[in-house]
């Protein structure tokens, strides 16, 4: 059985295969899948076209949180429990901005879900909209570059903070730069009882404006400029991070995207790149990122 | 048994004994005690393995029985007012799904001004939906119904929400002797939920695909289909109920006067007061009738036909008005009766925001069509003297 088959509507060079593919290989399939409306939904759920070889719903933009608890709590009642995981891939729009209260919800009751959010940093699947997890200084087109400003202001969301605030039992970042890890990560979540959440970094070959070959290495980048610390929390603990030998500064990763070229040139983009530096800066001191030489 | 009650438990009562798997709510007034009463049942154990959840919204909550139902569980929630519009997006949802919700709504007016009192403004905002809609006069009524909406909604013939209309604090809140069921009536009428297909890791579905131009449309028409079919679902799960308690209700209308030239028209609470004013002209030679429209959605076009076969003037009292045209409930009905007959249809709103309806408003009203003292036509009952200032 293919758990996500081959025919899929991604673009080549999408992330958000392999992260799918990486997790529901790592449950061995044993997983309901609830999805909110967005990329993965759009290339992999069309009428008599489904990739999903594990039962899947999708039911709208907000709610997969809340679909996945109602998922969870009738296996318990009716007595089905050992059937499989609950597990919500969400997008970051769906999870950090219009899904954010039924997560909440979803957290707050900890229910025995693993949700997944497939971060590609944009309403993706409509076309580059800024959402809660765009990063500082992207160009979106509802945050576009122009005379006056820079690309998106003001910070990505720290989701992984506000999850951890709900004191949920296991809460990680990942990236599909490192498969074996979001595999781990999968496995390592499903040991907790309750909410688990995982944050993987997806590149978008269209949004960022890069050559589907080089997602992966775009990818790797924003973990080597400490842009995108992979971080691992048990029971509110930080248990791992993930080293950076030789930390890169962040125009390297800037530099290899469409999204944030206007900042070579962008009268204020001086600024927001001294100000991007200094978040790959907090990152590394906040989560011990640097590698000991 | 029985025992003289307030709405709300005769509501939590009968959802018991139905044995839902899953149950979740948020707390809006004036529904917040039939989820308390459930709340409370749960702490003590007495529904089984049901898991209860309190949600952090009504979206929530019917989120969380989207995800329930489609995975082989029945469900049951309650609210009413500004929640039922939070859900309703996730409501539309389900219907589109198929999925056999069962709710609760105790109707309420909607905002703004803010008003926690009863009008049916909320529950109309739903029509479209392709969930099922039926009003209650009493609570002996909603009491019955609970059985009767699940057995309905999970008919294969079927396989849509149900929502089951009770009027906020003047039947919530009222005391009523009610009959209470037991559990052995209720376990010989209503059969465990056993779902068509349903997400299981043993034959992985896809539910909630989405549809393009190509396929869209078909789905529709197969909602529509399971609507016209739930008609006769529901006269059959009716009389089935009749037989099973000795308990009549009639179908989808009860139409007590063949005879009327003049039929008022009501739904939910209301009918009662209108049944004593009507008997009471009828005592006193005038040809007037009462029809009480009980099913809403699948609107029960021949039987409001039949209904009206003799009637000159038709009176609806409303508890909503589509702002803009009129009654939504006198648009049903002419729309019902176009190219049949054509009696003059009146349509009256009356007690928005649980303004009260006095018995001498409604015996007023009837008076003025019966002695032609007014156009046929919609407007405000109930009213106070008031000038509009427009600023």
């Amino acid at each position: 059985m293919t758990y996500f088959a081959s025919g899929h509507g991604a673009c080549p060079g999408c992330g958000l295969p392999i992260a799918v593919k990486n997790v529901l290989e790592a449950l061995e399939g044993k997983c309901f899948v609830a999805n909110s409306t967005g990329c993965l939904e759009i290339i992999s759920s069309q009428y008599d076209r489904s990739a999903w070889g594990v039962p899947y719903i999708h039911s709208l933009f907000e709610n997969a949180a809340a679909v996945a608890a109602g998922i969870e709590a009738a296996l318990k009642a009716l007595g089905r429990k050992d059937e499989g995981h609950v597990v919500v891939f969400a997008g970051d729009g769906a999870t950090a901005d219009i899904g954010i209260g039924p997560l909440s919800g979803m957290f707050d009751r900890n229910h025995d879900v693993l949700y997944i959010c497939l971060d590609n940093e944009a309403y993706q699947n409509t076309g580059n909209q800024q959402s809660g997890l765009t990063p500082t200084g992207s160009n979106t087109t509802t945050s576009p570059v122009g005379r006056l400003m820079p690309g998106k202001l003001g910070r990505k969301k720290d989701m992984v903070s506000i999850a951890l605030a709900h004191g949920v039992p296991y809460v990680a970042s990942a990236s599909v730069a490192f498969p074996r890890d979001i595999r781990r990560k999968a496995k390592k979540a499903i040991k907790f009882e309750g909410a688990k959440y995982i944050q993987i970094h997806s590149p978008c070959v269209t949004g960022w404006g890069i050559n589907g070959k080089d997602a992966i290495k775009v990818a790797k980048l924003a973990f080597e400029t400490a842009l995108y610390p992979i971080v691992e929390f048990e029971n509110g603990e930080l248990v791992r991070v993930r080293k950076i030998k030789s930390r890169k500064p962040v125009e390297e990763y800037l530099k290899m995207q469409k999204r944030f070229r206007h900042l070579f040139k962008h009268p204020q983009g001086k600024e927001i790149i001294e100000a991007i530096q200094k978040i790959a800066d907090e990152n590394a001191k906040r989560y011990g990122l640097d590698a000991e030489q | 048994m029985m025992k003289v009650v307030r709405g709300f438990h005769a509501v939590a009562h009968s959802v018991k004994l139905c044995k839902p798997n899953v149950i979740c709510a948020y707390p809006i007034t004036p529904q917040t005690e039939i989820v308390e009463r459930l709340a409370e049942m749960y702490a003590n154990g007495e529904l089984g393995s049901c898991e209860y959840i309190t949600a952090e919204s009504e979206f929530g909550a019917a989120s969380i029985l989207v995800g329930a139902s489609a995975t082989g569980a029945r469900t049951f929630t309650a609210t009413c007012s500004q929640g039922l519009a939070l859900m309703s997006e996730v409501l539309i949802n389900a219907a589109g799904m198929r999925l056999p919700i069962v709710l609760v709504n105790t109707n309420r007016a909607l905002s703004a001004p803010l008003s926690i009192w009863n009008d049916h403004q909320d529950s109309m905002l739903m029509r479209d939906a392709g969930i099922i809609q039926v009003y209650v006069e009493n609570n002996q009524e909603v009491h019955d119904m609970i059985p009767q909406a699940f057995k309905v909604a999970e008919n294969r013939d079927v396989m849509l929400p149900f929502m089951i209309c009770m009027d906020g604090f003047k039947l919530t809140h009222a005391y009523e002797p009610v009959d209470l069921l037991d559990q052995e009536t209720v376990d010989a009428f209503l059969p465990p939920y056993d779902p068509p297909v349903k997400l299981t890791v043993n034959d992985p579905l896809t539910f909630g695909c989405y549809a393009p131009p190509q396929y869209y449309m078909e789905f529709r028409v197969v909602m529509q289909n399971a609507m016209m079919r739930a008609k006769k679902v529901m006269q059959d799960v009716f009389k089935e109920w009749a037989e099973a308690t000795g308990r009549d209700w009639g179908g989808h209308v009860v139409n007590y006067h063949d005879d009327a030239e003049v039929v008022v028209v009501t739904m939910g609470s209301l009918t009662g007061l209108v049944r004593d004013v009507v008997e009471e002209m009828r005592g006193n030679g005038k040809k007037v009738g009462l029809l009480k429209l009980r099913t809403f959605r699948p609107f029960p076009v021949e039987d409001v036909r039949n209904a009206f076969k003799n009637a000159e003037k038709i009176i609806v009292f409303e508890r909503a008005v589509s702002f803009g045209h009129e009654g939504p409930v006198a648009m049903e009905i002419k729309s019902a009766l176009y190219g049949n007959s054509s009696p003059d249809v009146y349509s009256f709103a009356v007690g928005l925001g649980g303004r009260d309806v006095p018995r001498t408003l409604v015996e007023k009203c009837i008076n003025n069509v019966m002695e032609g003292k007014i156009e046929p036509g919609f407007r405000f009952e109930g009213v106070k003297p008031f000038e509009e200032v427009i600023v």
